[in-house]
């Protein structure tokens, strides 16, 4: 650890200003520059947060009370939106509506990650064809989900496509299970590639020294793939992963404008608490909001905790770095 | 990186993958393509090109009565000034997590990813609440508020990726030179960041293009729909009649475009989506 002796000569203006010795040195512009962002999420996340925790309590109340006067407005019930999603006449839906999302989520997701990490495999190692393949791969992600819904809804109709090129004749827009299987190549067409791209960023980092190695040793390249590939991609894999998951747990376009608002085998939670708010329901509808940002907020804690997904990245400061920099720093700061 | 010693066996299963690839992507997206350009009549035809070729669908969407300018013009405006504001707001928050060093640095950070995480319905629902009381249905900014809670989460992380790649020396050199560090950041860092202040645009530009349930929630007046909705709502001429060819023709005119500007900067585009690790 070199330091705060003489600088060498050449480097004309070496005995910089340096910052990045002490953590605390830009708090006061980081706060300053920080504001701005911090002040609109406040205003469009953390006020509807909490605006939604209270109109969950509440509920409308629209009736003529005891002494014959008509009551309108809100009444606070406590609990009583959630309990009635819970077990109450709701209940049902809630729980159906639970299911798909839930449903959706881990069937899109594993699609997902196999097809994309096949995907990533043969985008890194193809000798030929990288430039249209890197090209096709972004269409589908370019593609507005409500657009490929309607893409996918024309596919899938009785006498389209799909039918003709299966033989079959399936009703596939239609209340059942095959509804649900619509859902779900739409959404791994749409979205297998992105996690393709992330997780060939991922392989792009592996050093070839590796597989060097691990073939001097006479590993197949089937042990490779276990061994070295996917330990060593884990992390990008990990990442897209989790906002894969947290994306599909709020789906909404695509069952919404494939199928139709109020299916039964396709409605998810997103799909629930909107209609139930656009019909005025408020107090139900932040009741649905709230169950789907805490089943979101608990993947992803479980994510990050219990797998050790690293969403920071190298946004992080990394730790040993900062001390050893705090260290050198005091002689370095000659200003 | 490409293994050149690859037997022949493998790299003909390459080749097969690199072609099931490409007909993943681009088949469904073609069949859009060839159906928006058959007669109405024929939207049942599922021959693999059109025959006779026919614009009828094109000009179906573009009639008055469908007012579909009018929808595309509300998509430029509400995508346009959410890209806008979040690229001004964002890219000092961006700066600072890439280039400050400052306590809770970590959770900063953190903090904006978890935002992007968010649900957007959980906003939408009190939200909705709100802009019916100051009556604020049927305004762009309606749309253009709530969007940002995806959009700005989305730039800052992306733009502070590329203001990483830009090497630390270049302004601090400037620093040394007698700069302070806001005309470092204006006059050497800003110019040599505008690529990736260009791509983060084209990233928050088609995410906020492509929203759905804001748009759909906040705006009951066909004169204030987005082209998404507007298309997910067209109608036929009778009831359960769904005017497929129109429906494609629309999709067609509200993805090429993207596409067009997709693929002129895809190495760009690549290296946000993948640096940032979100959508």
């Amino acid at each position: 650890m070199t330091t705060s002796t003489a600088p060498p000569p050449t480097a004309a203006g070496a005995p910089k200003p340096s910052s990045k010795s002490d953590p605390q040195k830009h708090g006061r512009l980081a706060v300053l520059l920080l504001t701005p962002t911090f002040l609109v999420l406040a205003l469009v996340i953390l006020y509807p947060l909490i605006a939604a925790v209270r109109e969950s309590l509440y509920r409308k109340q629209e009736g003529v009370d005891e002494a014959g006067f008509v009551v309108e407005g809100e009444n606070f019930v406590g609990i009583d939106n959630f309990t009635a999603m819970f077990t109450g006449e709701a209940a049902d839906r809630f729980w159906n509506a639970f299911f798909n999302t839930t449903f959706f989520t881990v069937t899109t997701l594993f699609l997902e990650i196999v097809i994309g990490v096949a995907m990533a495999l043969v985008m890194h190692h193809a000798l030929r064809g990288k430039g249209i393949v890197r090209a096709s791969i972004l269409v589908p992600w370019a593609i507005p989900t409500a657009v490929s819904a309607i893409m996918w809804q024309f596919i899938f109709q009785a006498d389209g496509v799909a039918n003709e090129v299966l033989n079959s004749q399936i009703l596939w827009t239609t209340e059942g299970f095959q509804a649900k299987v619509a859902v779900i190549i739409a959404d791994v067409w749409k979205t297998a590639p992105f996690v393709g791209l992330l997780v060939l960023a991922g392989l792009q980092i592996i050093s070839n020294d590796v597989y060097e190695a691990a073939r001097v040793d006479g590993a197949s390249a089937w042990k490779q793939f276990w061994r070295i590939t996917l330990p060593l991609v884990k992390p990008a894999l990990l990442v897209a992963i989790l906002f894969r998951g947290l994306d599909a747990l709020r789906m909404f376009d695509l069952p919404f404008v494939m199928i139709g608002p109020r299916k039964r085998s396709v409605e998810t939670l997103s799909m629930l608490a909107q209609e139930e708010a656009l019909n005025l329901r408020i107090g139900p509808a932040a009741a649905y909001a709230i169950v789907l940002f805490v089943y979101v907020a608990v993947v992803a804690y479980a994510f990050v905790k219990l797998l050790g997904a690293d969403v920071l990245g190298e946004a992080r400061t990394r730790d040993k770095e900062a001390k050893q920099k705090m260290k050198v720093g005091p002689g370095m700061a000659t200003v | 990186m490409s293994d050149t010693k690859a037997p022949g066996g493998r790299r003909w299963l390459l080749n097969v993958g690199v072609i099931i690839i490409v007909i993943y992507c681009l088949v469904p997206f073609y069949w859009m393509v060839v159906s928006a350009f058959r007669r109405p009549n024929d939207a049942g035809d599922n021959s693999p090109l059109p025959s006779p070729w026919s614009l009828e669908n094109f000009d179906a969407v573009f009639s008055p009565s469908v007012g579909f300018w009018r929808s595309l013009g509300n998509s430029l405006v509400v995508a346009g000034t959410t890209t806008i504001i979040t690229l001004i707001v964002g890219t000092f928050a961006a700066y600072t997590l890439a280039r400050l060093d400052f306590r809770f640095k970590n959770v900063a950070a953190g903090i904006i990813i978890a935002t992007s995480m968010f649900p957007g319905v959980a906003l939408l629902v009190p939200l909705f609440k709100l802009f019916t009381d100051i009556e604020w249905i049927n305004t762009y900014q309606a749309m253009i508020v709530p969007s940002l809670s995806f959009a700005l989460p989305l730039a800052v992380w992306t733009l502070a990726t590329f203001f990483r790649q830009m090497p630390k020396e270049l302004e601090e050199a400037a620093m040394v030179d007698g700069l302070t560090r806001g005309q470092a950041f204006r006059k050497v860092i800003l110019p040599l960041a505008a690529p990736g202040m260009f791509t983060t645009a084209i990233i928050t530009f088609i995410a906020a293009w492509n929203e759905f349930i804001i748009a759909l929630s906040m705006v009951n007046e066909k004169e204030m729909k987005t082209a998404t909705v507007a298309i997910s709502q067209f109608t036929g001429s009778s009831g359960f009649d769904s005017p497929f060819g129109t429906k494609m023709a629309a999709g067609v005119i509200v993805t090429v475009p993207l596409v067009i500007v997709v693929l002129i900067f895809q190495r760009r585009i690549i290296a946000g989506l993948t640096a940032g690790g979100v959508k």
